[in-house]
């Protein structure tokens, strides 16, 4: 067999694909509900109630998309100019760790100025740990993969090392666990009494941002070009170091805005579970959203409504929450493959 | 000088061979990916699973050897489902690697949940037993460190000339380094690149598998979380440490092991207890980077690596 491009590809070959690999992928989950034992109509009810049933679950699913809107925007963003960086699970952390570093009563400043001097704060730290292997990829050509995936997890344990050493709560019980943050250095919630943080509205704010940036700015097209053939763009005479080197600035603090997020509008302090693997999920929103940052969004409230809808699943029908995990993995590899087809016939020889 | 003496331990560098025995199987196996032309980043998630499924399969009452083949078919298995997507359909290898890493991890987390709902500490299996090769095993140093080991790693040292000559030496071989580097001219030979791209792929994964096993059925007796813990990756970065080539990975592969071995005992010792034990676990990843630093410059990647090759274009 081969690939054959379509030239002008028809309504249906655009959205027939896609549809086949949502339905493909709800098949299987339902398959592997039934080998747990459950009823796979009750396992997705309870999941999309789980999501979305109640006010508590919109909020939860809301919550939980924010710091995957970031995470995914930094990987589109980072994909679009075919710059792999797989490690937006440290720039998280880094994000995460200057809220604490600042946020806890160390700055002498007056109150206003606290949140803004954070968020450049985390912006930066998440732009320097991806600058490293940015530098890496463009002067000793060593594949930014690698480089990344390994970062995540030194910096993880550089994060342990600070939370058992000098950061460490001295009222934590022993726990590894930060000092708490002012009430000045919190994220406010948007609606008083209802649990969302402003975090969310950010990162929406965010990906309007990054969305005009791609369409509208010199330095979008750039990133587009050098995505498309990088050898293309330096003929036509783009500085694809250079773009590259900047893609990375603005990925890695994309990735942190996620850490800052969850430690100055949900959790109040770093511990080492502050992420269960946001980076890692920012891959499939990216790919779920075809790398579009609006779209970001809503793949970012779908992933969330899937694993917060998992969770309350699993604990009333008792199938393992990695349900959603093996569903999210599914969607994505169908959904690569689906989109390839709606440009592609496959012919045979 | 603590460190020194460590160096000349019998048990040190048993217990490097030890680490560098699951890291060699998976190495070979990206290795053969790779020069075939295809990056397999479902490596991580491959070792998980056959971790988990050479485990299962011994804990369910099978033979150990009957359990290396079941880790082995199921890594084939994943290795099928990537190279399907990744060679006819030519799809961005890195995003269907790392599909692949979550699929295989999450289904095995969700099948170990299946099977063993109620375990707090997980079940242990007779895992292999260390076999004294008699008269080799007898030589100071290198006898217990090289021949008082398990018959796993005993066949990751013999897979390591098995491939070398089957790449170096067969047609075969040297049909899967075309593939890699001028699949064109493979076509033009009336073979298909296709079928060539992924049964490499389908044999690669198999043995990333073979190595997850290697972990819980050699190095340790149970199935526990986290346990490949980024080993996956390392072996990518020791691909490009060992320019392709398995023999330069092997030695890669075992220097690294040795370096890992070191930093454990250094922990213990004086100077150890000095610093954060976090300081020593980060050593490997930071190894591993350096090595890529140092080589990248000098390595020979496969010139077809991550091009898909599609019969239609000219």
């Amino acid at each position: 067999m081969r690939l054959e491009p379509i030239k002008n590809p028809s309504l249906a070959r655009k959205i027939v694909p896609p549809v086949i690999a949502l339905a493909a992928t709800i098949v299987i989950a339902s398959l592997l509900a039934m080998v747990a034992g459950a009823n796979p109509f009750s396992v997705f009810g309870l999941i999309l109630n789980g999501a979305f049933g109640s006010k508590f679950a919109i909020l939860e699913t809301l919550n939980r998309a924010t710091p995957l809107i970031f995470t995914g925007l930094a990987v589109a963003v980072a994909f679009r100019a075919k710059f792999w960086n797989i490690g937006a699970e440290a720039q998280l952390y880094a994000g995460a760790l200057m809220a604490v570093l600042l946020g806890t009563g160390v700055l002498p400043w007056p109150s206003v100025a606290i949140l803004p001097v954070i968020v450049v704060a985390a912006v930066l730290a998440g732009a320097l740990l991806l600058l490293v292997p940015a530098i890496l990829k463009t002067r000793f050509g060593v594949d930014e993969v690698v480089t990344t995936l390994l970062f995540n997890f030194i910096f993880l344990l550089f994060i342990s090392m600070l939370l058992e050493g000098p950061l460490k709560d001295p009222m934590g019980m022993g726990w590894p666990k930060s000092a708490r943050l002012i009430p000045e250095a919190r994220l406010p919630r948007i609606v008083e009494g209802l649990r969302l943080h402003w975090g969310f509205a950010l990162a929406v704010i965010a990906a309007i941002g990054i969305w005009i940036l791609q369409t509208r700015s010199t330095l979008g097209y750039e990133m587009r070009a050098v995505g498309l053939n990088r050898d293309a763009a330096a003929f036509a005479g783009i500085p694809v170091n250079t773009v590259l080197v900047k893609t990375a600035l603005l990925s890695g603090g994309l990735a942190a805005l996620a850490g800052f997020s969850e430690v100055a509008g949900l959790k109040g302090s770093l511990t080492l579970d502050l992420s269960p693997g946001f980076g890692y999920t920012g891959i499939i929103v990216a790919m779920l959203a075809l790398l579009n940052p609006l779209a970001v969004v809503v793949a970012a409230l779908f992933v969330a409504g899937i694993f917060v809808g998992a969770d309350s699943m699993s604990r009333a029908a008792d199938v393992p929450t990695y349900l959603a995990d093996i569903m999210l993995a599914t969607a994505l590899l169908l959904m690569v493959l689906a989109i390839m087809l709606t440009r592609f016939r496959v012919v045979r020889d | 000088m603590e460190i020194i003496e460590i160096l000349f331990t019998a048990s040190f560098w048993a217990a490097a061979i030890r680490i560098a025995s699951p890291l060699i199987f998976a190495t070979l196996g990206e290795l053969i990916c790779e020069r075939a032309g295809v990056l397999n980043l479902g490596i991580e998630g491959i070792m998980v699973a056959g971790a988990f499924a050479g485990w299962m399969a011994v804990y369910s009452g099978t033979g150990l050897w009957t359990g290396v083949c079941v880790a082995m078919i199921v890594g084939m298995l994943f290795g099928l489902l990537h190279s399907t997507l990744t060679v006819p359909f030519g799809l961005s290898q890195h995003v269907v690697g790392l599909g692949v890493t979550l699929l295989a991890t999450s289904s095995t987390y969700y099948a170990y949940r299946l099977a063993l709902p109620e375990v707090t500490s997980p079940p242990k299996i007779d895992a292999f037993q260390p076999f004294e090769i008699p008269i080799l095993s007898d030589i100071p140093l290198l006898g217990p460190a090289l021949f008082s080991q398990t018959p796993l790693t005993y066949l990751a040292f013999v897979l390591v000339a098995v491939v070398a000559v089957v790449l170096y030496r067969t047609p075969l071989g040297l049909a899967v380094r075309a593939a890699g580097e001028n699949p064109a001219a493979v076509a033009a030979q009336g073979l298909s690149v296709t079928a060539i791209r992924m049964g490499a792929v389908m044999a690669g994964s198999g043995l990333m598998a073979v190595g997850g096993a290697f972990l819980t059925m050699s190095a340790f007796d149970s199935f526990f979380f986290e346990m490949v813990n980024g080993r996956g990756w390392i072996c990518i970065a020791l691909v490009v440490f060992g320019s392709w080539r398995p023999g330069k990975a092997l030695l890669g592969a075992v220097l690294f092991a040795a370096f890992d071995a070191l930093q454990i005992r250094v922990q213990q010792t004086s100077l150890g207890t000095l610093i954060p034990y976090q300081i020593f676990l980060m050593m490997p990843y930071i190894l591993s980077i350096l090595a890529l630093i140092l080589m990248s410059r000098r390595a020979e990647v496969p010139a077809a690596l991550m091009v898909p090759f599609n019969k239609g274009e000219r």
